[in-house]
């Protein structure tokens, strides 16, 4: 029972990770009908952006220019490489996507593996091979709860994640903006008839993607510190994996696909020699899929492209 | 002045073209409808003055004295007032009923004015303000049209491009539907309209033009029209 306990710990930190890359990739998804390949990729890009803003603020620190707590150069870390990496995004899709809007879905596709490629390269050209080191923002606690043990940070991780997840829904469900982005992956032409732009809209969509890899990036780099530049490459696909599973647009189902991912892959490695995790995990998936084609949430969109 | 000006408009998709340098005009106040074969381009030119297909350069597009042409498709409807209820309707049925029409208005801040708009479709569509809370694809094909109507309304009101508006909805419907637009039009909404339908639309509109093959072949007083031997053999069943 306190395996079993230790390990749905361990799964929902690892799942917060996952729902927080995969939630981009839906939404991209259901608004542009595109598979933006270079999200994964994006992720690492914030963890480095995070990685940098931490770095900048705790030399300041000891410096003695501008002394913060722990908790609020975390915050400010979040908040600052959500923001920068939202306008990567931004970047990403004008210079990347928008421009082959019409064009055929492969093309778009493939767009974003090369964006994915560049933005490793650049990375490694930037920094170097060396791998980098996050810093340590929060003094680790540990929490023994009935032989289950639970550190400050894992709390952190999943709070944060889940709150980031929620708030998005509550966007999606409750504003103008998020209304637009709804009616847009409902029936893309038909929505600048309602006096949409829908250039915005779709950098908006982003943004908001971009900025929720951001703060998956930052979150694994305090649980995993150590960066290298292909570290989105995995995730990305796997987040992908939970993107697909948890239906076409939707924001929860993406989180609960991707918790769902990380409860799998944990426990199959309970199970089983960890060689074998993924294996088994994805073949796992695999099945689900076959009898949810549409995912565990998909929503209905018209079929119809153009008016 | 007239509101709509149109001269030497083409359009062609995959260089295969569907209108061939057409001209018409559409007064402020009117009710104009364009008549024609399934394919013959009236829904392209809907679609070209909504600038959500190019035109080919040459094309000269002016309304209300602007050159259309340099605005894109959200801001044809959000700053010069043109809606356009397209061809099946096109609801988004994953919203509901008041979010559609709320939609509508996503770049207008004129509140109060939204509000009474919003008022006065419900007036005008009872049936809405009924199920205002009610996903649009719940409803039947008459409330959804009305929908469409109402949504467009709310968007835009200066010019409604209504694209075969009477498709797939029984004459009792039809009726009232038209009905409604015609009070809409007494208040000051300009109409365009294209439909397969041609005696209901030369019924309902004040002019009319023929349209065959991306070319404009006819025009004229919708009555005089609907007596018209070439209309009535080749659109009215004789």
């Amino acid at each position: 029972m306190t395996v079993f306990l230790q390990n749905l710990v361990n799964a929902l930190q690892w799942g917060s990770f996952y729902a927080l890359i995969a939630i981009g990739y839906s939404m991209v998804y259901s608004i542009l009908m595109l598979f933006n390949f270079a999200h994964g990729d994006v992720f690492m890009t914030g963890a480095y952006i995070g990685c940098g803003i931490a770095l900048l603020l705790v030399g300041l620190g000891s410096a003695g220019i501008l002394v913060l707590p722990g908790w609020l150069v975390l915050v400010l870390t979040l908040l600052l490489a959500m923001v920068v990496t939202a306008c990567l995004g931004m970047f990403i899709e004008r210079v990347g996507y928008r421009p082959l809007r019409d064009a055929p879905r492969a093309s778009a596709a493939i767009t974003g593996l090369m964006i994915g490629i560049i933005l490793e390269t650049g990375n490694l050209i930037l920094l170097g091979a060396q791998r980098v080191k996050f810093p340590a923002l929060i003094q680790p606690v540990t929490y023994e709860l009935g032989g289950v043990f639970v550190t400050n940070q894992k709390i952190m991780i999943v709070i944060v994640a889940l709150g980031l997840a929620l708030a998005l829904h509550q966007f999606i469900r409750r504003t103008r903006w998020g209304m637009a982005m709804r009616a847009m992956a409902f029936d893309y032409a038909v929505v600048p008839l309602m006096g949409v732009p829908i250039n915005r809209i779709a950098a908006l969509t982003f943004a908001l993607g971009s900025g929720l890899a951001a703060a998956a990036g930052i979150l694994f780099g305090m649980a995993y510190p150590v960066l290298d530049p292909y570290m989105g490459i995995v995730f990305g696909w796997k987040s992908f994996v939970a993107a697909i599973l948890g239906g076409r647009g939707s924001i929860l189902g993406a989180t609960l696909a991707g918790f769902l991912l990380g409860f799998i892959e944990i426990f199959v490695a309970m199970v089983f020699p960890s060689t074998l995790r993924d294996f088994i995990a994805y073949s796992i998936i695999l099945l689900i899929l076959v009898f949810r084609p549409y995912g565990l949430f998909g929503e209905p969109y018209s079929v119809r492209l153009r008016l | 002045m007239s509101l709509l000006a149109v001269e030497n408009l083409s359009v062609s998709y995959d260089r295969i073209r569907a209108l061939h340098g057409i001209s018409f005009t559409v007064e402020e106040g009117e009710i104009v409808c364009i008549i024609g074969a399934n394919g013959a381009g009236k829904s392209t030119t809907l679609r070209a003055v909504s600038r959500l297909v190019k035109a080919e350069p040459g094309s000269r597009l002016r309304f209300a004295d602007k050159d259309l042409l340099a605005y894109g498709p959200d801001r044809v409807v959000s700053e010069l007032g043109i809606s356009h209820v397209p061809e099946g309707r096109r609801l988004f049925e994953n919203l509901t009923v008041l979010e559609n029409l709320r939609l509508a208005t996503f770049a207008r801040r004129d509140t109060e004015r939204i509000e009474a708009d919003l008022r006065r479709m419900f007036r005008l569509f009872p049936r809405l303000e009924e199920r205002r809370n009610q996903k649009a694809g719940t409803m039947s094909g008459g409330e959804q049209q009305m929908l469409a109507v109402a949504r467009a309304y709310m968007s835009g009101r200066r010019l409604m491009l209504l694209d075969e508006p009477s498709m797939g909805l029984a004459p009792l419907l039809m009726m009232s539907l038209f009905d409604a637009l015609r009070e809409l039009n007494a208040e000051g909404t300009t109409i365009l309209l294209v439909e397969q339908n041609a005696r209901l639309a030369l019924q309902f509109a004040r002019r009319g033009y023929v349209m065959e093959n991306g070319r404009l072949v006819l025009a004229g007083e919708a009555r005089g029209l609907l007596e018209n031997p070439e209309v009535r053999r080749a659109y009215l069943g004789g």
